[in-house]
């Protein structure tokens, strides 16, 4: 009972001294529609998670019934917003001292939920128990902590590409974020809370706790709050962050003079932490016990980890918990304690396994540490993080921003949505594992990073105008849109300041980034209007341009399928250079469009082996990833792939799921084929025969992500024996892709419209990339000299 | 144990072994019992009086300790008999005793003074500026090494050099015994000085070190000197003895009101070290003597830990701790036993040795006898 008495009194004191008024668009979004909630309470932080449903628009497109004489004017097919229902998961991160203000809040809120219980774990479990009853009405239903930790952990590995990273203090970017990987087990999971656990995970279900410390987070708490009379976590992290640990420990240096050669230890080596405090007479700052304190602790975790590591034979260890918070001193010492426990064993007995440890810290772990179970079974379906309601990695140098940091203390959220379908690689990467789709890390390189914030900035009026014109009628567009605006910008400023704050940032996250904002206030498909009119227009033409194609030889022809394509990607609204032209001059023809694309040789020119290779037999199969609505894909890719259709090769065309810029989707693509086919007896027959396929990647982005396609997309590569990926555009032939090595023959074709890139990439605007490939160790099929046909 | 190579008879005394280490110097000297009247009528007035100054006192200046209780009587050395004396002080009193070889014209004797630990090479120069004095610097690992296996080899009988802990899980039955090291290779020899040092021993000459942490002795009394304002490790013991960790830490049964059986966790072990004072009320309750205990406990057990991975790494089943943080600490010696003893169900057995510290400085006496093994 004594112990019931010390434990209340210690939440009392916890929860006396805040009062905090929460502003609820921001931290517990869609609460009304909450449906099941899980809570893991820790020794200090609160980590809450719920699952909710989400009704927002999507974009529809429906094609008229042509037959009832055009009733709709000159239209090709209707655009119609609808109510879609998804489901979310929501997860907030708050100190402990806020969990009664918290429960109120959502007390007050609630009103959908259909559930009983609220799932809890952590050692603050039991001690909150009773406040939890009785604020929400729920009964609460213990589960055990580390099942689900481990349930949680796979999860986000698997979910979340870039949830998992690797800190280098000394690189040109701090974070190197780890992209997901297929096979996640085994590993070493280091879970860092008030003590340390240390566990194997095997598989899903299968782990064990093989051993712990009980020197972790609370040590450093508790420890640091004795020697600096400093009582809050964050503030002594703080501290330490200033501190020099060389005025508190004995270092190698202060007992050798320098460095101990014979032993490789160097002379900045501790040798004994605190050993320079055993004097009664000097005074410390409190800094540098932070720090030393820090670095102790951090290095023994790192050392305990590496010996477990060694002792199980694995390679792959994460460190969570909320001992690490992206805290940059802490990430930086586990990481270098693992290199240099790793490094300085010297190669030796048999027993040794070969290490080729990667000391990968893990930041939202434990925000998500909840349970499963409680959302019917998560692995079923797969989940993406949405950008717009997560509050990213906040943890940073807290001179470098300190409002921020101070706000991370407070709330971190993390939102992310159940995808519609089950994602997968796509089975022709040549290695998933080391497969990474963006080009550029703008997390590494400061010039573009810098480049690339500054145009999506300078872009954003372009894309606020747009979303309003997209919805004359609608009620608040030009609220939504300015709301809109102020959320992105702010993610601009945001990654200003903390580039890796969701991940490795990448062209490609500024673009998703973007659209999943959009679709946060209701403008699901900005380009809607644009795509339906650019593909009237381009369709008009389709006949004439086919005829003068036809009039060719069969090599002028390739080469003007080639241009065709080039050309047609020259309509982009998503590039800037060609958005001003677009709004300025809307004659910007095709033909136009051929004149500007570069004289051959491109910037990068395969086309004499693709022609070699057009020579050769056909392809089996084509998989071709296309990118915009209009002229690119009525005039550009539509004729290529009827030249293949024509060859005798397959072709499966794999269209966006979701609105994405101009891109055009799978359902605009169907109407579109299906007019063509109408028109076209070489595509009517292909769809007839199953020749011709539409598929939709799963994706509504403007880039693309080999490793996360939808899954019927993979079964229909693999039962073709697709033999070629044709990759358009820049989004998915440069930003990401340009580098991904793929199994079978590939095509990679974009037009550089964006000066600043092609200018690094040594070209000028409207450069062409004309990238073919055949991987290494299969002779490409020209090889056999065959001649024309 | 056995030492093998031949003596260097024209070794002229003083025989002296210093090991300088991050807080403590420790010093052997070899006091000859057979000197011969010749010898004498030779002996030069410097040598006698060093003599004179080292065995008749048991302290030096304000902080020099001669170890009484471990002296070695009639030990035979490169053929000559003596007694070995242990003398420590701190390494911050380095240059007063510097300065007494000065006054003692040390240097005149033309004598090789062998030294071992990081200080051989910080204070190199200091010895040659401030004392005239050229020391010949030895590898710490080997002169600690050398050290335990010698002294193993030439005490015997009464005093038993190595001992162990009977039931060390047991606190009530927990008694010392003495322990015959025979056939002791391999062993894990944990070092536990201002840091600490873990080396696998296969043989008299091949070891290698397979980690080493910098939570040590050092450690322990920095935080003590920190958290109760005291100023010496013996203070910092004396703290601890009387004090109750229990308060500080914050144990398994604080967090699950018992054992964890899920995973064979007691509800005694500790879950976070100092977790209790993440609490303003307990920070407030605890008195030094309990945080100085918590420092120990915390200091010891983390050293067990690393010990427990690293035997089971290398494959060793003995493992023996050596190192001043263990002198007059008893408290750490039966929580290593224990420890040992409990986390590998019996399979580990935690040894000690009576010189704890002073094996390092013995080596470098051998050092200055056998020149050729070094």
């Amino acid at each position: 009972m004594a112990e019931c008495v010390r434990l209340n009194s210690s939440t009392s004191s916890h929860t006396m001294d805040k009062s905090i008024t929460l502003p609820p668009d921001e931290i517990f979004r869609n609460l009304e529609n909450a449906k099941r909630f899980a809570i893991d309470i820790g020794g200090s932080l609160t980590k809450l998670a719920y699952y909710s449903t989400v009704q927002h628009k999507v974009a529809k497109v429906r094609s008229f019934d042509h037959s009832a004489k055009e009733a709709a004017g000159d239209r090709l097919y209707e655009i119609s917003v609808q109510e879609e229902v998804t489901a979310r998961l929501h997860f907030i991160k708050f100190e402990n001292a806020y969990i009664e203000t918290c429960l109120d809040f959502i007390k007050d809120h609630l009103v959908n939920t259909d559930t009983k219980v609220i799932k809890a774990t952590g050692g603050g479990a039991h001690k909150f128990k009773e406040l939890i009853e009785r604020k929400l009405g729920l009964k609460v239903d213990k589960e055990d902590e580390m099942t689900c930790l481990i349930k949680g952990c796979n999860f986000v590995l698997r979910n979340i590409p870039r949830e998992a990273f690797v800190y280098a203090k000394h690189a040109d970017s701090e974070f190197r974020f780890q992209t997901t990987q297929p096979d996640i087990f085994p590993y070493l999971l280091v879970n860092i809370g008030s003590g340390v656990s240390i566990v194997k995970v095997e598989s899903e279900d299968k782990f064990e706790r093989i051993g712990g410390s009980s020197i972790g987070g609370g040590t450093f708490w508790g420890l640091g709050a004795l020697l600096t009379k400093t009582k809050r976590f964050d503030e002594l992290l703080q501290l330490a962050s200033k501190g020099q640990h060389t005025s508190v420990d004995m270092l190698v240096k202060d007992i050798y003079g320098g460095s101990y050669g014979s032993l490789g230890l160097t002379g900045d080596l501790i040798a004994s932490s605190f050993g320079k405090s055993a004097t009664a007479d000097k005074e410390f700052s409190k800094e540098d016990m932070a720090k030393s304190l820090l670095h102790m602790i951090s290095n023994d975790i790192g050392q305990l980890a590496c010996l477990y590591a060694k002792l199980h034979n694995l390679s792959r260890v994460y460190f969570g918990g909320f001992f690490i918070r992206g805290h940059p001193v802490t990430m930086h010492t586990i990481t270098y304690s693992i290199n240099f426990f790793t490094k300085a064993r010297p190669p030796k007995n048999k027993r040794t396994p070969s290490m080729s440890m990667t000391a990968t810290l893990n930041y939202r772990i434990n925000t998500t540490k909840k349970n499963p179970t409680n959302v019917h079974n998560p692995n079923q379906y797969s989940w993406g993080e949405n950008y717009a309601g997560s509050s990213g990695l906040m943890s940073v140098s807290p001179d470098m921003n300190p409002m921020q940091r101070a706000r991370s203390g407070t709330f971190d959220m993390l939102e992310m949505d159940r995808l519609e379908r089950q994602l997968v690689n796509l089975p022709l990467l040549q290695d998933p594992s080391s497969y990474i789709p963006d080009t550029m890390d703008l997390t590494e390189d400061a010039l573009a990073r810098e480049y690339w914030l500054y145009c999506f900035e300078e872009a954003l009026d372009g894309v606020v105008k747009r979303a309003v014109a997209s919805q004359p009628d609608m009620p608040q567009a030009v609220e939504r849109a300015e709301k809109f605006r102020q959320k992105y910008r702010h993610k601009l400023q945001t990654l200003r300041h903390q580039p890796f704050a969701y991940g490795s940032l990448t062209v490609r996250s500024l673009l998703d980034t973007r659209e999943h904002c959009l679709n946060e206030f209701n403008f699901p498909d900005p380009y809607s209007k644009i795509k339906q009119k650019e593909n009237d227009i381009a369709l008009k033409y389709y006949q004439k341009a086919m005829k003068s194609l036809e009039e060719l030889t069969w090599e002028e022809r390739q080469f003007a399928l080639v241009r065709g394509v080039l050309a047609g990607n020259v309509f982009d609204w998503g590039a800037k250079a060609v958005s001003d032209v677009l709004e300025s001059d809307p004659e910007f023809g095709f033909e136009e469009a051929k004149r500007q694309l570069e004289e051959r040789p491109w910037l990068v020119d395969s086309y004499d082996q693709w022609l070699e290779r057009l020579k050769g037999p056909p392809h089996k199969c084509a998989l071709f990833f296309v990118d915009n609505s209009g002229v690119d894909i009525i005039l550009g890719v539509i004729p290529f792939v009827r030249e293949l259709l024509s060859r005798g090769t397959e072709v499966v065309l794999a269209s966006n799921s979701g609105p994405a810029l101009n891109d055009v989707t799978n359902g605009e693509l169907q109407i579109l084929t299906e007019r063509i086919a109408a028109m076209d007896p070489v595509i009517q027959a292909g769809l007839r025969e199953d020749r011709l396929t539409l598929v939709q990647s799963g994706s509504s982005s403007p880039c693309l992500d080999l490793s996360r396609l939808d899954k019927v997309l993979a079964m229909v590569v693999r039962e073709r024996q697709t033999d070629l990926v044709i990759i358009e555009g820049m989004g998915r032939a440069i930003h990401t892709n340009y580098y991904a090595m793929l199994s079978c023959e590939s095509l990679k074709m974009a037009v550089i419209k964006n000066s600043w890139l092609a200018d690094r990439l040594g070209g000028k605007l409207f450069s062409v990339v004309f990238k073919y490939e055949v991987p290494a160790g299969k002779p490409s099929q020209n090889s056999a000299a065959l001649t024309p046909s | 144990m056995t030492s093998v190579s031949a003596c260097v008879l024209s070794a002229a005394f003083p025989w002296f072994g210093m090991d300088i280490g991050g807080t403590l110097v420790k010093l052997v000297y070899f006091e000859p019992k057979d000197i011969t009247a010749e010898e004498e009528q030779e002996e030069v007035e410097n040598l006698k009086s060093i003599r004179r100054y080292l065995t008749s006192n048991t302290a030096y200046g304000k902080t020099g300790i001669r170890d009484v209780h471990l002296e070695l009587k009639d030990l035979t050395m490169c053929g000559r008999t003596g007694n070995l004396h242990f003398i420590r002080f701190p390494t911050h009193d380095l240059p007063a005793f510097l300065q007494m070889g000065r006054n003692k014209h040390f240097s005149s004797l033309h004598t090789t003074l062998c030294a071992t630990g990081g200080g051989a090479y910080k204070f190199e120069s200091d010895f040659r500026t401030m004392a005239d004095l050229q020391l010949h610097k030895l590898d710490e690992l080997d002169c600690l090494i050398r050290g335990v296996v010698h002294i193993n080899s030439v005490v015997s009988g009464g005093l038993s050099e190595c001992y162990y802990f009977e039931n060390p899980t047991d606190p009530d039955r927990c008694v010392q015994r003495p322990y015959t090291l025979e056939n002791p290779y391999p062993l894990l020899l944990v070092n536990i000085g201002s840091g600490v040092n873990f080396l696998a021993v296969y043989s008299e000459s091949e070891y290698k070190r397979v980690s080493g942490t910098s939570l040590g002795g050092g450690t322990f009394l920095g935080l003590c000197c920190l958290l109760t304002g005291c100023s010496t490790f013996e203070e910092a013991l004396e703290m601890a003895s009387r004090g109750e960790s229990a308060r500080v830490d914050k144990l398994v049964r604080d967090i699950y009101g018992g054992d964890y059986e899920r995973f064979g966790l007691p509800g005694w072990a500790v879950a976070s070290s100092f977790g209790n004072m993440m609490f303003k009320e307990k920070r407030e309750s605890v008195s030094k003597e309990d945080l100085a205990r918590a420092t120990l406990v915390t200091i010891t057990n983390n050293i067990g830990s690393i010990t427990k991975l690293c035997a089971l790494n290398e494959n060793i089943e003995r493992v023996v701790f050596v190192g001043n943080f263990l002198r007059v600490n008893t408290l750490s010696m039966k929580q290593l036993a224990y420890a040992m003893d409990y986390w590998s169900k019996g399979q580990l057995k935690a040894l000690f040795l009576q010189h704890e510290g002073y094996f390092g400085a013995v080596g470098a006496l051998l050092g200055l006898l056998h020149p050729a093994a070094s």
